[in-house]
């Protein structure tokens, strides 16, 4: 093989009790792309993705980062390897200030994290680079607001800014857009291309208009397992994924929309 | 600087206030006080409710007074020993509680506190029922004679301002600041690269040899260490000064105890004496359901709301 592969995955799969969530998966992302999971509700891109970040054990498969295996390692493990995870609602620390948001990020590598006998005032030695970073995703004007007085956008934006400052090899990001306005759509996607200049980003996204902006690949799964890949001009003109994708989600009360509502319900539990 | 300034304040009031209280009194408020500030550096700073801190009172309480009365040493080292044994305790079931989290952190922190207090009642070191008797206070450093109740006030002064120093200081560390972060989002400072039980476990270590501390000063202070002290009921009052005081804030613990042991010690003597846990009950359902956050920490919001 002459691709480089960041993450593989080979036959990955996920049963909760005796329902299979995930179905033989095999995820290829190549290195420096952006790289979209799509499907309908209930598809298992959740699922997925919790794999992938070790929230959930694979029931078997294998999962491979960098050509290592990574199947068995603890999220703070691969956290550390550089595989950082966005959640679906916005993963700030709201009772900190902006500013102190990205500096947690940034302190990890100081190794003074067990230090309970010093002063925190050591961390401001950090401010500089977190300022640089907030200034990265527009927040700098924010950087001594209390987070959780923030608007949507800006979460989402700290949290994109407090990812990159793990300057992670690869960035899994769970629906960037959903919940916002269409103003803030547009912000976070120019974000995201922005900070997917040096890196690899794998992303779950339901809008359909992000994924067409920003993808260089596209997964569409369903029911668990893949149902094609490709450019986006090359999925979006697959009959199978109009008839699984667009079908469900232009007739939501499509039974077996409903019963896959269910499931996603059940997993994000 | 206002910080400063309080500090200071706080500092001569307790340089000061033996000569106006009872000074046995004064020395039984700066113990659980300690208890109270260890106490909250779990709940109030990482969130996670400890219902077995007695077993670390307990447990500083009975091995220095044990090593008082049977080797001979001096009672820093005394303490010492006593609050590195409560830590050590700490260490054993902090690395079994944090696995859990929420109710069952609680339950486990209590069913191994149980444990604890049977092994005490059962002993033939700690007396029993009689608890450990006539525990001699010594000679702090070989030199001065802790029998005066001055000279012990201002040891047990010392211990306290170290004490609350460092609960202080861990709050506003490099490792606070995980704790905070796991406090507010642990899944995402799992995925920002930490191992979180760690980082609860080291913060347990701490608070329960503070507690340990507490507990072998108290001993000295009355020359005694009973079973009360490892009893669950000290548990949950530790719960109360918290809660009454203030959860989360640096005052708080110190308000509480003082209003928990205040009220005791008022009561006791009079004819209320043996409604004495009905007034607490009460004290406590009022403070839940009127001021949840406590007389420090609605003070903070009036100063907030007004002044800001």
């Amino acid at each position: 093989m002459s691709v480089d592969y960041v993450l593989q995955t080979t036959d990955l799969v996920k049963e909760f009790k005796g329902f299979t969530a995930v179905d033989n998966v095999n995820l290829n992302v190549e290195r420096g792309t952006i790289h979209a999971l799509i499907g309908p509700n209930g598809a298992g891109k959740t699922t997925v993705f919790n794999l992938l970040t070790k929230f959930l054990i694979p029931t078997t498969g294998q999962i491979l980062f960098n050509g290592d295996d990574i199947t068995q390692m603890r999220s703070a493990e691969i956290a550390r390897k550089g595989v950082i995870r966005s959640f679906q609602i916005s993963a700030v620390f709201p009772h900190l200030t902006v500013l102190e948001n990205v500096r947690i990020a940034l302190q990890r590598k100081e190794g003074n994290s067990f230090h309970f006998w010093k002063s925190d005032k050591i961390l401001n030695k950090l401010d500089a680079r977190a300022l640089e970073l907030l200034e990265s995703v527009g927040l700098q004007d924010h950087a001594n607001s209390i987070t959780v007085d923030q608007p949507y956008g800006r979460k989402r934006a700290l949290e994109i800014a407090t990812t990159l400052a793990l300057d992670p090899e690869l960035m899994l990001l769970d629906e960037p857009t959903q919940g916002m306005g269409h103003e803030d759509v547009e912000v976070v996607a120019d974000l995201i291309k922005r900070v997917a200049q040096d890196r690899t980003i794998l992303m779950v996204e339901h809008n359909l208009h992000v994924v067409s902006k920003l993808a260089d690949k596209i997964t569409v799964l369903q029911r668990g397992a893949i149902l094609t890949e490709g450019d986006y001009a090359t999925v979006s003109a697959d009959p199978r994924v109009r008839e699984a994708y667009l079908g469900v989600a232009e007739d939501e009360n499509d039974d077996a929309g409903d019963a896959s509502e269910a499931v996603e319900a059940k997993e994000t539990v | 600087m206002k910080i400063n300034k309080l500090a200071i304040f706080l500092i001569g009031l307790g340089l000061v206030a033996p000569f106006a209280l009872y000074p046995v009194f004064l020395m039984k408020v700066m113990c659980f006080a300690l208890f109270a500030c260890a106490f909250n550096l779990l709940l109030g700073y990482v969130g996670l409710l400890s219902f077995g801190h007695a077993a670390f009172l307990g447990t500083g309480g009975y091995v220095t007074g044990y090593l008082m009365m049977n080797t001979g040493i001096t009672p820093e080292l005394g303490i010492l020993c006593g609050t590195i044994a409560a830590g050590l305790l700490g260490a054993v079931y902090g690395k079994l509680a944090v696995k859990r989290e929420g109710i069952y952190f609680a339950m486990v922190t209590l069913a191994l506190a149980q444990l604890a207090f049977f092994v005490y009642l059962q002993a033939p070191f700690t007396g029993g029922e009689d608890g450990m008797q006539g525990v001699p206070r010594g000679m702090l450093f070989g030199l001065i004679d802790l029998n005066d109740n001055m000279n012990m006030y201002y040891f047990v002064f010392a211990i306290f301002l170290f004490g609350f120093w460092l609960v202080n200081r861990t709050v506003h560390s490099p490792f606070g600041q995980i704790l905070k972060a796991i406090r507010e989002n642990e899944p995402r400072a799992v995925s920002l690269g930490y191992n979180v039980n760690d980082y609860k476990w080291a913060v347990f270590i701490i608070s329960a040899a503070l507690a340990g501390m507490a507990g072998a000063t108290k001993t000295l202070v009355f020359e005694l260490a009973s079973l009360t002290d490892a009893h669950w009921h000290m548990s949950g009052e530790v719960v109360l000064m918290t809660l009454l005081g203030g959860m989360g804030t640096i005052l708080g613990p110190i308000v509480g105890a003082a209003s928990v042991v205040g009220i005791q010690n008022y009561m006791s003597g009079g004819e209320l004496g043996n409604y004495v846990h009905i007034i607490m009950g009460l004290i406590f359902v009022v403070c839940v359901l009127a001021f949840r956050n406590g007389i420090v920490g609605e003070i903070q919001k009036v100063i907030k709301r007004n002044f800001n």
